[in-house]
């Protein structure tokens, strides 16, 4: 079986000479017709769509090859979107998800497949299970609310957009939502809600990714007598950089510091149902999966 | 034997100074003395230079340099920086000979530098073909050296010398077909006349080994696959031909015991990593401490430490070598999460105890070896076990200082959500047969580094990390530990209390160890984080 992967990082072994990249790149382009024209790597519509065969193969592949993002079950992770939602952000189709799968999504952590430093990849065969098991587990009415009425309690009544900002509007202390209705599953969003200290923003917690943007609440006194009261934005051992509560900006050393408390209470407040009905929950959910999906 | 006792510090500091003081008067840097296997062998008298990927064969990464202490560290300044202009982890450890540094860093790069200004004297690219197939991105631990030549090995699982003077190749092996799944990350060992390397790929169903070369040639002397044939003891611990894809690699640089003529080297992980359905058994010899006869690779004895691992718990942490109480031990803090004693002379375990949060074992064997719990295998649905897939600790390399008779250990406290994800084996394909999840709980991951008693397993002290760091740990005669942290810090700690002393920002994270050297009388500490190599020395 020849793999996608080894065509798709084919340009990095071109040699620096021109007559040769020319040579080679004609004998790629050579090579990729022929797969083109027999294979199942380059077609519009997934050879094995509904083949419960390949829908069980394609989980696998999923778990090994996307699930550390995405989730187990598809329904979004730290990082990668929930992928039970109809409507993809970048492209839908069959094509599409072949390709946003092989090529990945440049400006995103989304990878390219067989560039992750793991593997070679995935063949063409399986990128198309994965789609199949994609398909599997879509569920196509999962959001109810409707949108506009979300987009007015947002900016308006439920206060959200005090501390959280869509598309350059709103507050800074929370963190920004423009594509959280993307990648949040509607459940955790619910969660978020309800309950934002049973787990604080979505993010790798390994630095190994990126560093963890968690808006832990900090409260501190400085040296001089000064209070800040506010949410971390980084921290390492030796220093503190956080936002207080109008939004000013401290950068600290710890150990000048004469309190520094950080806690994993969220400075969010608990939105039980009677301060904001399931129905108007919705509703700011519909909001942000509308502004989400462009 | 007198090289390798450790008691006496001050003869050890005269020594060294005594060293520093010639080296420096003869000009070292023009000197292109051959670096013998006698050197190695009492690398400890000559504190200036770090000759093996952890200072010394016993794996100490200790060194006897004081100048850099508990007194002056928080004066310590960058005095130059390398940047190696390649992406991803950074792990090497460099060597210093002489006053010249040989490093390796991402994609197999090589370099020579000036250790004192950091300037490069020859740079070597190893050219890579672009379907390897490494498990964990592009890295490399770094070189060993003998007589006139330094020694790598690739990720398309080749072993090449290189001229130490001008980066030359003198030599390329391939060891094996990259394209099944092999690799090399280690950093080879130089022993006597042949360079010993251990094979990476446990990700791909190969079948692991330990070789050795000739030094001068190139020629394999022998050759050890750390999964049994048939009619090889242990091959009745694989299921059918499970074997023949067994994995267990040998990953780390293993240490060597001259008294004894005993090669200890460690093996990762069973094949495929969480998912045991096909290879019923204890799988010899993943994950074990093996001990061999070094001139002819016959196996003395092993030991291992997680038997039909469901985890990916790789035993590949550097085995550190410590005489204590006038016994010959090997103290081995494991991704597993326990830590292990063990008599080096024949393999018998003193005990065993965790080192970091544990879930997968409550009781042991009768011979005090940890059992797993029958509910810790993955299953499809998930399962969660502490440590997570990462481990307890990893390749960060540990280190043990004779003074103060302590072990210390990069710990990281971080469990996971194993499940299940059945595979068919493909050759050269990655075969997992299982995923791992960060566990979904409030409390994010953490890591200290801890000071452990080597005979008991107490705990002495820990300092904690935010997030869970991969660097190693460097002691000093100067009553410092060095390391990193996954902020971009490197951090000098007082090894009697656990205190930081000093720290820099160095802007990138660090997945290697530090190591120190002197030139000119003058001492250094160096570390890379990022993709640059940074050296630290008093103004």
């Amino acid at each position: 079986m020849v793999r996608a992967a080894v065509l798709l990082s084919a340009r990095d072994v071109f040699p620096q000479s021109q007559l040769s990249r020319w040579l080679l790149s004609g004998c790629f382009v050579f090579v990729f017709l022929l797969l083109v024209s027999g294979m199942v790597s380059a077609q519009e519509k997934n050879p094995f769509a509904d083949d419960a065969k390949s829908v069980k193969l394609g989980e696998s592949q999923f778990r090994i090859n996307c699930a550390f993002c995405h989730g187990l079950g598809a329904r979004g992770g730290g990082r990668g979107p929930d992928l039970t939602r109809a409507q993809k952000k970048h492209g839908h189709t069959d094509e599409e998800l072949y390709h946003t799968i092989n090529e990945g999504v440049p400006g995103t952590a989304m990878p390219a497949n067989g560039t992750t430093g793991q593997g070679v990849g995935m063949t063409a065969e399986e990128v198309w299970e994965v789609i199949a098991y994609i398909r599997s587990v879509e569920k196509k009415t999962a959001v109810t609310g409707n949108a506009t009425k979300g987009d007015a309690l947002f900016h308006g009544a439920a206060g959200c957009a005090t501390c959280h900002m869509v598309n350059g509007k709103g507050g800074r202390l929370g963190p920004e939502l423009s594509s959280t209705g993307a990648a949040r599953s509607v459940d955790s969003l619910v969660e978020s809600v309800r309950n934002p200290s049973q787990r604080l923003a979505w993010g790798l917690i390994e630095s190994t990714k990126e560093f963890p943007q968690e808006y832990l609440s900090v409260n501190v006194e400085t040296a001089d007598g000064q209070k800040f009261s506010g949410v971390v934005l980084n921290q390492d051992n030796f220093t503190l950089q956080m936002m207080d509560m109008r939004e000013q900006i401290h950068v600290l050393e710890k150990g000048k510091l004469k309190t520094c408390e950080i806690s994993r209470e969220s400075r969010m407040p608990a939105y039980d149902s009677k301060t904001l009905s399931d129905s108007e929950l919705q509703d700011i959910i519909a909001y942000l999966v509308s502004v989400s999906v462009k | 034997m007198a090289a390798e006792r450790e008691d006496i510090p001050a003869m050890k500091r005269l020594v060294a100074f005594c060293f520093v003081l010639v080296t420096a008067c003869a000009d070292p840097r023009s000197l292109h003395a051959q670096v013998t296997y006698e050197r190695i062998r009492h690398a400890a008298q000559e504190p200036q230079n770090w000759l093996t990927y952890s200072g010394s064969y016993s794996g100490q990464r200790h060194s006897g340099l004081d100048q850099i202490n508990t007194e002056n560290v928080k004066s310590l300044v960058p005095k130059w920086v390398f940047q190696s202009a390649a992406l991803g982890k950074w792990e090497a450890t460099p060597l210093v000979v002489d006053g010249i540094l040989y490093g390796t860093a991402q994609d197999n790069r090589t370099f020579a530098l000036d250790a004192q200004t950091g300037r490069p004297i020859w740079e070597y690219q190893y050219i890579l073909p672009s379907d390897i197939r490494p498990c964990c991105g592009r890295v490399n631990r770094g070189f060993a050296i003998l007589g006139d030549k330094l020694y790598f090995a690739t990720l398309d699982a080749h072993v090449v010398a290189l001229d130490a003077r001008t980066g030359a190749v003198v030599w390329n092996v391939a060891a094996i077909d990259y394209r099944k799944g092999y690799s090399f990350t280690m950093a080879p060992l130089a022993v006597k006349n042949m360079i010993i390397v251990g094979v990476s790929g446990g990700e791909y169903g190969t079948r692991g080994f330990v070789e050795a070369y000739d030094a001068a040639s190139g020629e394999r002397k022998w050759r050890f696959y750390s999964t049994p044939g048939p009619g090889e003891p242990g091959h009745e611990t694989w299921e059918g031909d499970s074997w023949k894809i067994g994995g267990a690699p040998a990953w780390i640089t293993g240490v060597f015991d001259p008294a004894t003529n005993q090669l200890f080297w460690t093996t990762g992980n069973p094949a495929p990593s969480n998912r045991a359905a096909q290879r019923l058994g204890d799988n010899l010899y993943s994950n074990s401490l093996l001990a061999f006869d070094v001139d002819s690779g016959k196996l003395n004895w092993y030991f291992q430490y997680t038997k039909h691992d469901e985890h990916d718990w790789d035993a590949t942490q550097v085995p550190v070598m410590v005489d204590l109480d006038g016994k010959k031990l090997i103290a081995h803090a494991n991704r597993n999460g326990f830590f292990y004693l063990i008599d080096r002379t024949n393999g018998k375990l003193l005990f065993s105890k965790p080192f970091a949060h544990v879930t997968w074992s409550t009781e042991k064997d009768a011979e005090g070896r940890p059992l797993a719990t029958k509910d810790s295998s993955p299953t499809l649905k998930g399962n969660r076990v502490c440590p997570g897939a990462a481990g307890s600790t990893n390749w960060m390399s540990p280190s043990f200082d004779p003074q103060t008779k302590l072990f210390y250990v990069t710990a990281r406290e971080q469990c996971d959500v194993f499940s299940t994800a059945p595979q068919e084996f493909e050759e050269g394909h990655a075969y997992y047969g299982s995923a791992y999840f960060p566990s979904d709980e409030a409390l994010p991951y953490w890591g200290a580094l801890r000071a452990i008693d080597p005979l008991t397993g107490e705990r002495k002290w820990e300092w904690k990390h935010v997030t869970p760091s991969w660097s190693g740990v460097l002691s000093t005669a100067g009553g410092l530990l060095f390391t990193g942290d996954s902020e971009g810090n490197v951090i000098a700690l007082d090894e009697a209390s656990g205190k930081a002393l000093w720290h820099f920002q160095m802007g990138g994270a660090v997945y290697a160890a530090p190591m120190t050297f002197a030139v000119d009388g003058k001492q250094y500490v160096a570390i890379a984080a990022g993709s640059s190599l940074f050296a630290f020395g008093l103004p």
